[in-house]
């Protein structure tokens, strides 16, 4: 069951800062909140881009940018709440299976930036079953800090669509903010891409 | 197998045209009949990424995420698709995103189904309430100009979009099987 009580609970900041350094070249997606603050804590590149509203929408922005950029590894790190506003989104990254798109919930079984209030994955919803569910190819249950690093190994081969799982504490942690001009980020990222900014 | 496809329509050709001249590779959907020739189109085509959408606003995403990566994209969706893109549209407004959508009109012209009239009276007013420059076809004849002035506000001068397709030009859904 989703949450239950043996799962180890890792600390945000800490596989959020794991993940990208086993997987530096990625272009990273973040959901709004407190996945955009741990992204940004683990130090600022111009390869993310960090969504301050349009809940919902990071594994879809990812999917886009992963058909636009086949020879780029292209990571979404969101949050439970955020994945479960654009659940749908899994299937239609399904539907399409990008081999270079790997989407990385970090789940606290809260929507930590409201008021901590339990979410769907704290009250029965399995997100790797969903997405397994939905038919992405590549289902990953993260259970320990270490095999984080296999998870970057596997965002760098660019094998097959990927969603992992990540049960993380729900401790709140100091904010970090990202910038908030979104087309600063927009035109930052298109400048790693060698793409005119507009 | 045969090959039940009603015979092409010229105005859906010419706007699959403009999107592939225009250089459009990622074509997201949710589909509508009005639609169904250049969705068609773009499944065939070996350069183009279609993708079918569970809701509207995840194609709002997709084709910002497009962009990010430097291709150009379209969302083609029904009158009543517009309102769930509302708050993923902030995209458009906060990054400045080219983004062009097709948008195929129900509940404005010999309407059999009184649930598509709200959100299709509601269309305009929302789209233009998220930023949106809405332009729109009555005539098949007007087709092929009015998408072209569309993609190119888009793509050459960074607009947010939306082309209307007026119930009239698509015609008058069927809801009895011809004998």
């Amino acid at each position: 069951m989703t949450n239950a009580p043996q799962e180890a609970m890792l600390d945000r900041r800490a596989v959020v800062r794991r993940l990208l350094a086993a997987s530096p070249d990625a272009l990273v997606v973040t959901g709004l909140g407190s996945a955009a603050y741990d992204v940004f804590a683990a130090g600022d590149r111009p390869e993310n881009f960090y969504l301050w509203g349009a809940m919902g929408g990071a594994a879809a922005i990812g999917l886009g940018l992963a058909l636009a950029q086949p020879s780029r590894s292209v990571l979404v790190i969101t949050g439970d709440g955020e994945q479960l506003m654009g659940i749908g989104a899994l299937a239609t990254i399904a539907a399409q299976q990008p081999r270079n798109l790997s989407v990385v919930v970090l789940d606290n079984g809260h929507f930590a930036e409201t008021g901590m209030q339990a979410s769907h994955t704290r009250l029965g919803t399995n997100l790797i079953d969903v997405a397994r569910a939905c038919g992405i190819s590549r289902c990953e249950a993260v259970t320990s800090l270490e095999s984080v690093d296999r998870l970057g190994a596997l965002v760098n081969a660019r094998a097959g669509s990927l969603f992992a799982r990540i049960p993380i504490s729900a401790d709140e942690v100091p904010r970090v903010l990202p910038p908030r001009d979104g087309t600063f980020l927009k035109n930052r990222l298109r400048g790693v891409l060698k793409l005119e900014p507009f | 197998m045969t090959d039940n496809s009603p015979a092409p329509l010229a105005w859906p050709e010419q706007i699959f045209d403009i999107l592939k001249r225009g250089g459009v590779r990622q074509v997201a959907y949710v589909p509508d009949a009005g639609h169904a020739q250049v969705i068609r189109r773009a499944h065939a085509d070996p350069d183009m990424h279609a993708i079918v959408l569970t809701t509207e606003e995840e194609g709002v995403a997709t084709c910002c995420g497009a962009w990010l990566g430097g291709e150009r994209s379209v969302l083609l969706m029904q009158s009543s698709g517009v309102g769930n893109c509302i708050n993923m549209m902030s995209l458009l407004q906060n990054c400045r995103f080219p983004f062009l959508t097709l948008i195929t009109m129900r509940g404005e012209f010999a309407e059999f189904n009184p649930w598509q009239v709200p959100m299709s009276r509601a269309t305009q007013p929302v789209l233009e309430a998220m930023g949106l420059t809405v332009m729109r076809v009555e005539r098949q004849e007007d087709v092929a100009d009015v998408v072209q002035a569309g993609l190119d506000a888009a793509f050459e001068s960074g607009e947010p979009i939306a082309v209307l397709l007026s119930q009239r030009l698509i015609g008058r859904k069927k809801w009895v099987a011809k004998p």
